[in-house]
């Protein structure tokens, strides 16, 4: 058995996400290779190679692959996926986008967003925005599969892997990249944060978002967001969490002016301690909340930064 | 330029989950089905596209049971000109469901295919990538603007950092996301006038695609429940909870 972990990469350098795949790929075990491919990569690929448990990072550092675009990353993995009983990628927009490609050329199923892993070739996945958790098996030759970073931990970063070049350059004149507007942030990862601190349509519009600020300084919390506000314009999409946005697992959850739809449980309710506070003692959040706080927000947030 | 959207026929994202109680699948008997809401966005673009003259007709396909063709029908009164209804009661993968739609794309020759990103009952967030994959036409997924422009098309995407922008050569394979546009509701003659538009019935076997896939679903369950917790009366309350009990400040 041989895996193939694709590197997710922020700006350049080697993204979180990738500790939580190796882990995963641990769990159905045999030689783990991580996949770094970009543009000026070399940093993000050193720190692949300190990844407990991979065996090797090989690295596609080529213009072609900059901002890895669909068909050219799609392109690179079927070259090198013949060397592999299994390709990984994580449950983010880029492991979303590029792998379904491959599988489909190389004519396999994919499963995506596993949560656990039974055996190399049995996984268990959420389904229903995460009502209920299905056991898979695959019988295919390759197994392609994007993993959810919640559900494994972070393996540590005490290895020294060899890295090795690809120099496999695949054409593409089907799509480019014109450019990004990427948040930028002084607090953590979404994805990563300890503590995360998210508003709801209660928060009634974007300015008042701030009152968030003062109290995600206090924890180091990230900053998210329901569905209701990116919708209404009050922060940008990739502050979303749930079943169409961010997964998120923190040690602590603090949802405020949320009413906890199952779309947005589906992307916080393995938080380790969930805390609610909204107006209506009837909101269904607080049927997953650990900690209710009834009450008005706009009075409630400025008194709990001040004690905090 | 023609547009084809897939749409698929999924529970009503209203509707809680039952998991049956023999694990084999979720309960789907007696339940609430809709057209997926990303496929709902899919085929609004599609008919604005039209509405702005950039489209010139809209087909809508739909891969599954006899019922399927309720959400045929809905997407007709939203304003496709015609659907086709690819009909099998087996439980279609995305990559069977990604072979059939690569054969309607020969057939039809669309500038546009628009899908949703993931339906909501298996999340799987594949069929659009897979479809352009085997028809090797470009693709931009998770969309919240598509601009025609010439014989491209500018596509912002939703990604994990903001929002990217990237432009495809035509013909390309979009997938929807949710800020692309609002869908409109269907209004009572044009559901009436839906009911003459033509609408199309094959099989798997008239596209000589196996619908059958290599991927079991053993078991099915509910996931592990969180336990209730409690009200607390006031934030120094909650502090005092979050650092003693908790232990999480
Ligand atoms: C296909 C699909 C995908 C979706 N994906 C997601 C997703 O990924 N993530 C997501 O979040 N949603 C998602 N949704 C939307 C979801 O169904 C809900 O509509 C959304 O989560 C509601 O957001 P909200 O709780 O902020 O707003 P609301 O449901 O309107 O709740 C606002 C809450 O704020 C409280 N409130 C108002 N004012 C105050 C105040 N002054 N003080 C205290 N409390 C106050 C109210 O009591 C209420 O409980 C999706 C829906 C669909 C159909």
């Amino acid at each position: 058995m041989s895996i193939l972990v694709l590197a997710d990469l922020h700006e350049g350098q080697l993204a979180g996400a990738t500790a939580h795949v190796v882990a995963a790929a641990k769990e159905m075990g045999g030689d783990i290779d991580v996949l770094v491919a970009g543009e000026g990569v070399q940093a993000a690929a050193d720190a692949a190679a300190k990844l407990d448990g991979v065996s090797k990072v090989r690295v596609a550092d080529n213009a072609v692959y900059a901002h890895q675009l669909a068909e050219p990353m799609g392109a690179l993995l079927v070259a090198l996926a013949d060397d592999y009983t299994h390709v990984l990628a994580s449950a983010a927009t880029n492991g979303k986008n590029v792998l379904p490609r491959l599988a489909a050329l190389k004519d396999v199923s994919q499963i995506s967003d596993i949560i656990g892993v039974d055996s190399p070739d049995t996984f268990k996945r959420p389904i229903y925005a995460g009502s209920a958790i299905a056991t898979v098996k695959s019988d295919d030759a390759l197994k392609v599969i994007t993993v959810r970073v919640t559900g494994f931990d972070a393996v540590g970063a005490g290895g020294s892997a060899p890295i090795e070049a690809v120099n496999t350059v695949v054409d593409n004149r089907q799509s480019s990249f014109v450019d990004e507007d990427l948040a930028q942030s002084d607090r953590p990862e979404l994805g990563g944060a300890k503590v995360v601190i998210s508003g709801g349509r209660g928060m009634g519009n974007g300015e008042n978002f701030k009152l968030l600020d003062g109290i995600a300084d206090k924890l180091g919390a990230a900053i998210g967001a329901s569905r209701a506000a990116v919708d209404a314009g009050f922060v940008p999409n990739d502050m979303q969490v749930g079943q169409t946005g961010k997964i998120v697992a923190p040690d602590l959850y603090i949802a405020v002016g949320i009413s906890g739809a199952i779309q947005h449980l589906a992307g916080m309710k393995d938080s380790k301690v969930i805390v609610a506070i909204n107006k209506d003692d009837e909101a269904p959040i607080f049927q997953v909340a650990d900690y209710g706080l009834v009450g008005d927000l706009f009075e409630l947030l400025p008194e709990l930064e001040s004690k905090l | 330029m023609k547009v084809l959207v897939a749409v698929k026929r999924v529970i009503d994202y209203n509707v809680k989950i039952r998991v049956k109680a023999d694990h084999s699948d979720v309960d789907l008997t007696n339940v609430k089905m809709a057209m997926n809401p990303f496929c709902e966005i899919a085929v609004e673009e599609a008919v604005r596209l039209k509405e702005k003259g950039v489209a010139t007709e809209v087909v809508a396909v739909t891969i599954g049971p006899k019922a399927a063709q309720e959400q045929l029908r809905t997407a007709l009164a939203l304003g496709a000109d015609r659907a086709i209804h690819i009909q099998t009661d087996e439980r279609a993968e995305s990559l069977a469901v990604a072979k059939l739609l690569a054969k309607v794309v020969d057939e039809e020759q669309p500038g546009l295919v628009i899908l949703g990103k993931q339906a909501i009952d298996t999340d799987n967030n594949q069929t659009g990538q897979m479809l352009a994959a085997l028809t090797n036409l470009p693709q931009a997924t998770f969309a919240s603007e598509v601009v025609i422009d010439g014989d491209k098309v500018h596509v912002t995407r939703e990604i994990d950092g903001g929002l990217q922008t990237i432009a495809l050569t035509l013909p390309a394979i979009v997938t929807t996301d949710l800020r692309l546009n609002e869908p409109r509701y269907a209004k009572l003659p044009d559901i009436m006038k839906a009911k003459k538009k033509p609408l199309d019935v094959k099989t798997p076997a008239d596209y000589g695609v196996e619908v059958a896939s290599k991927v079991s679903l053993l078991k099915v369950e509910s996931p592990a429940e969180r336990k209730g917790g409690v009200k607390v009366a006031s934030v120094d309350e909650l502090i005092d909870k979050l650092k003693n009990e908790a232990k999480v400040l």
